[in-house]
């Protein structure tokens, strides 16, 4: 089973991610700031985060920086989902080395089809 | 007496008078007399050296004079005689010493028209010991000789001709009396030594206000002992043959006391030095810039070399001061000894108030021309040695037929001195010749020209350059190498970027206007006077001609250009300060910009948080068909909760904007505060059950009546109570204490739980603050209640600060004991 990092700091927002990918057969993980994402690494190596970038605490960049310093984490993917909506954000993001920019409000259903799709 | 009666009626004048002549001496690098003089008729070689030879001719005896008085005291203080050979006679050492020292010092500075400070220190130094040595000396007179004033007139009465002395003698007595303050009043503007302290020599003109109380204060100072000490003298020598200039050392010298006497001969030697070294320098500026340089020494300044040339200028004025002292020695050996001190001063005084019809008429009359100045001066100098000077040296004169005719004698008026007499009659033929001779010739333009620059030195103060009038051709490189010959290669190309500076003149073209001619006279004048400037500059460029009205033209058409140069410069200096302020308003504005992208950025975010969350709980719920009913339920809840969220949100913003644009009207009335909070914590009550939360409240109030607009200080206290509710910890507790502190009613909110990082403090009344720092626990509000309440308390004139407490946070409210001024909608603007 593959598995995923929900972190977010808006519990709505993560009680429909995960109720989503539960159904879509992930093992998810919650996180509700940075240092959640970064503790919660320290036991599980996922496939796949879901990292948004306002969060208290370590914000979405810091944490991303984390993980690519971490070589166990080589082969975990990482897409933004952000409210932040520029061109800037979005390249910034990129640039950091995240596998893809999402932007909020998303579809469930496309956001869903992009992680199997990145993790194929 | 009117010596110095006439000095203190003409100061006042000063201010106005001096001030003019001043600037136009600065404006046109003026260093003497006969250059001021010179200058004005059309800047004329042969005028200043005319009137350099009437001050040598004038000041030599004066000069002699103070030799004289150096010389007589020194031998009556060294009790020894005056030796009838110079070689042996020990005062002649004394003046070649001082003749030494005074070229030496005089000539520090090659630029003439350069202030020395050194020397006027000097001489004020000298003036004040002056003064306290004679006051001094008064009193020793006065009390220690006689006792007191009473006593000396008393004494003094019993003399033959104390009643003579003491008054005007009639009619004819006042109209000597009055021509005597006639030429004590010309003197102290024209006697050289005057002219070159109180022009040259001036730094501000400010000064000139603190001499015009000081001078005559100086004066009367020294009168008030004067005649005390002279009637004391003649009371104690009287029926003995002595002189009364020198009863001020001889008075305490008969009485044995050597400390006063030597101190009066110090306090003299060294007001004669100074005399003789200002004299001696003033005069030397006009031998050596009006007669030798001009006429005759110009060609020998052939050198390349500036320092040379400074050099020979530099020895020309030592040559000068110690031939002049030496001149003036000699005249004293040889044709003074025996005269007394009070007429040749007095004949001094007339000859250079030969100068006085062209030197006022240069300041106040257009007309005056070269002609009538010359005229005047020579006819009035000429009256001057026919009356005054060949009868006091000449007894073959006085014998002869011409002085004895019948023609001289018609002119004699009997009840005048002879000095009088002379001063009336060259005075009188001098003005007239200059004023008739002046209207009936046509200056020349060039006298034109400087007589409107002299006239109107007010009008062309700024930029003096522009109404010089000058036609024909020249250039600038030619005028350059003149330039470095007196003044070195670096000054000349300094003074060249100051005038580029000055005129915003950038091209780089060779030909040089009048501007730049009128600028390279003046950098030379004050080191070879105006004359030889002229005469330099003309040899390298070629004029033409121009017709008087052409001049006119010109000078009116440069006023014209000034007073609109000074319009321009005003609109320009106005201009740049609305361009400041269009600055500073678009600086505002691109900062009120980029904070309204910022908080646009900050709604829209605020926007799709909960948007995204009821997008993908809708679509969940679309999808997901066979969902249990109690998760179902939860999510259609959420939904709800986040649409009154966003809502909420969109409220919030609309109400800042009020806050903002002052769009709110405040309804401020009397209230009692207590009942206010109790309003405002009555529908949150539950929720502090719920969460265990202990709410408690402290009254040090002894008023409650404030004045406060009610609903908005629910909102607050909502507000602030609002989010201490999210934020105590388990358990906690909130605790609100009202009371007075420096006239302010000061309300704290105070709830346990975790504190605020320090960095948080100053921005959290910001807009969507805590979205914006990561650091900081998220609200479930808009992320604006925080920013509305500092609205709303500084609406109010009060205020609203947050501070971290050892165990928690406390907001503090204040409001004004008086708030009485409603504020109106500006003042909520903020």
């Amino acid at each position: 089973m593959k598995k995923i990092v929900i972190a977010d700091d808006e519990h709505k927002i993560i009680m429909t991610l995960e109720y989503a990918f539960k159904k879509a057969g992930y093992e998810v993980f919650i996180a509700r700031d940075g240092s959640e994402v970064l503790e919660l690494l320290k036991t599980e190596i996922p496939d796949m985060i879901l990292l948004d970038i306002m969060m208290p605490n370590i914000d979405g960049y810091t944490t991303l920086a984390e993980i690519k310093k971490d070589k166990n984490l080589d082969k975990t993917k990482v897409i933004f989902l952000s409210a932040k909506t520029g061109e800037a954000d979005v390249k910034k993001g990129l640039e950091l080395g995240a596998d893809d920019y999402i932007t909020k409000p998303y579809s469930i259903k496309k956001l869903t089809e992009r992680v199997e799709e990145l993790l194929k | 007496m009117a010596i110095y009666v006439g000095p203190i009626i003409i100061i006042p004048s000063w201010i106005y008078l001096n001030s003019k002549i001043i600037r136009i001496s600065r404006v046109n690098k003026i260093s003497s007399i006969a250059d001021f003089i010179g200058l004005r008729y059309g800047n004329s070689r042969s005028l200043s050296a005319i009137i350099a030879l009437v001050c040598i001719l004038a000041i030599i005896p004066y000069i002699a004079l103070q030799i004289k008085s150096i010389s007589e005291t020194f031998h009556l203080i060294t009790v020894t005689e005056n030796s009838t050979s110079i070689l042996f006679d020990s005062s002649t050492y004394v003046v070649i010493i001082i003749a030494l020292f005074s070229s030496y010092y005089g000539t520090k500075y090659v630029d003439a028209s350069e202030k020395r400070l050194g020397i006027i220190s000097a001489v004020a130094a000298e003036s004040f010991f002056k003064l306290i040595f004679f006051v001094i000396l008064g009193l020793f007179v006065v009390y220690g000789v006689f006792n007191g004033f009473e006593d000396i007139y008393r004494q003094a009465e019993k003399l033959p001709d104390f009643a003579a002395k003491n008054s005007f003698n009639g009619l004819e007595g006042s109209f000597n009396w009055f021509l005597m303050l006639m030429l004590s009043m010309s003197a102290i503007f024209l006697l050289p030594r005057q002219f070159h302290t109180a022009i040259i020599e001036n730094r501000k003109e400010k000064h000139i206000k603190t001499a015009i109380w000081l001078f005559p204060l100086y004066l009367l100072i020294f009168n008030f002992f004067v005649f005390p000490i002279a009637w004391g003298g003649k009371i104690l020598f009287f029926g003995q043959d002595v002189n009364p200039e020198l009863y001020s050392i001889l008075i305490p010298q008969k009485f044995g006391n050597i400390f006063i006497s030597t101190l009066v001969f110090f306090g003299g030697l060294s007001a004669c030095i100074s005399m003789i070294i200002i004299s001696s320098i003033s005069l030397s500026i006009m031998l050596s810039n009006n007669i030798i340089i001009p006429y005759g020494w110009l060609d020998k300044f052939k050198s390349e070399n500036d320092t040379d040339n400074t050099k020979s200028i530099v020895n020309i004025r030592k040559v000068s001061i110690f031939l002049l002292i030496i001149s003036g020695f000699i005249f004293y050996k040889y044709l003074l000894l025996g005269k007394s001190l009070f007429s040749i001063g007095l004949v001094s005084f007339v000859l250079i108030a030969q100068l006085g019809p062209s030197f006022f008429g240069a300041i106040f009359w257009r007309r005056g021309t070269y002609a009538g100045s010359v005229s005047g001066i020579i006819v009035g100098v000429l009256l001057c040695f026919l009356g005054l000077i060949l009868p006091s040296f000449s007894e073959n004169f006085v014998q002869s037929e011409f002085y004895q005719s019948e023609f001289f004698s018609f002119f004699k008026i009997p009840y005048l001195s002879p000095i009088t007499q002379i001063f009336f009659w060259s005075m009188l033929v001098n003005s007239a010749l200059f004023i008739l001779i002046s209207a009936n010739t046509v200056s020349n333009y060039r006298e034109r020209n400087y007589a409107e620059l002299y006239v109107d030195i007010d009008d062309y103060i700024q930029n003096h350059e522009n109404a010089y009038i000058w036609k024909g051709t020249a250039n600038v490189s030619d005028i350059q190498k003149i330039l470095v010959r007196f003044l070195g290669q670096k000054k000349t190309e300094q003074a060249l970027k100051i005038f580029n500076l000055k005129y915003n003149i950038t091209d780089e073209s060779d030909t040089a206007d009048s501007r730049f001619i009128k600028f390279s006279e003046n950098l030379l004048s004050g080191r070879i006077g105006t004359a030889s400037a002229k005469i330099l500059i003309e040899g390298v460029t070629k004029e033409d001609k121009i017709s008087l009205p052409e001049v006119l033209q010109i000078l009116e058409e440069s006023k014209e250009n000034i007073s609109i140069n000074k319009q321009l410069s005003e609109q320009s200096s106005q201009l740049l300060k609305l361009s400041g302020d269009l600055q500073v308003a678009n600086i505002n504005l691109i900062e009120k910009d980029q904070q309204k992208d910022e908080f646009l950025d900050s709604v829209a975010h605020e926007l799709r948080t909960p948007l995204t969350a009821i997008r993908a709980t809708s679509e969940i719920l679309l999808d997901d068909e066979d969902m249990p009913a109690e998760l179902k339920k939860d999510f259609l809840k959420n939904i709800i909760s986040e649409s009154d969220r966003l809502n909420e949100i969109i409220n919030d913003i609309l109400y800042l904007d009020k806050l903002e644009t002052g769009t709110i009207s405040l309804h401020i009335s009397e209230n009692n505060i207590i009942e206010t909070f109790k309003k405002s914590l009555k529908p949150l009550l539950h929720l502090f059950d719920q969460r265990h939360l202990h709410h408690s409240e402290v009254h040090l109030l002894e008023n409650e009546i404030y004045r406060f607009d009610e609903q908005r200080m629910i909102q607050v206290f909502q507000n602030i109570l609002g989010n201490a509710l999210k934020f105590t910890n388990e358990q906690g507790m909130i605790q609100t204490k009202f009371q007075e502190k420096d006239d302010q009613l000061k309300i704290s909110i105070f709830n346990t739980g975790k504190t605020i990082p320090e960095e948080d403090l100053e921005f959290i009344f910001d807009k969507f603050y805590q979205s914006k720092n990561q650091n900081l626990r998220k609200p479930i509000g808009s992320g604006l209640g925080l920013a509305i309440c500092k609205k709303i308390m500084i609406a109010q004139n009060g205020n609203i600060e947050v501070k971290n407490k050892e165990i928690g946070v406390s907001f503090e409210i204040y409001l004004p004991k008086e708030n009485e001024s409603v504020p109106n909608a500006d003042d909520q603007n903020m």
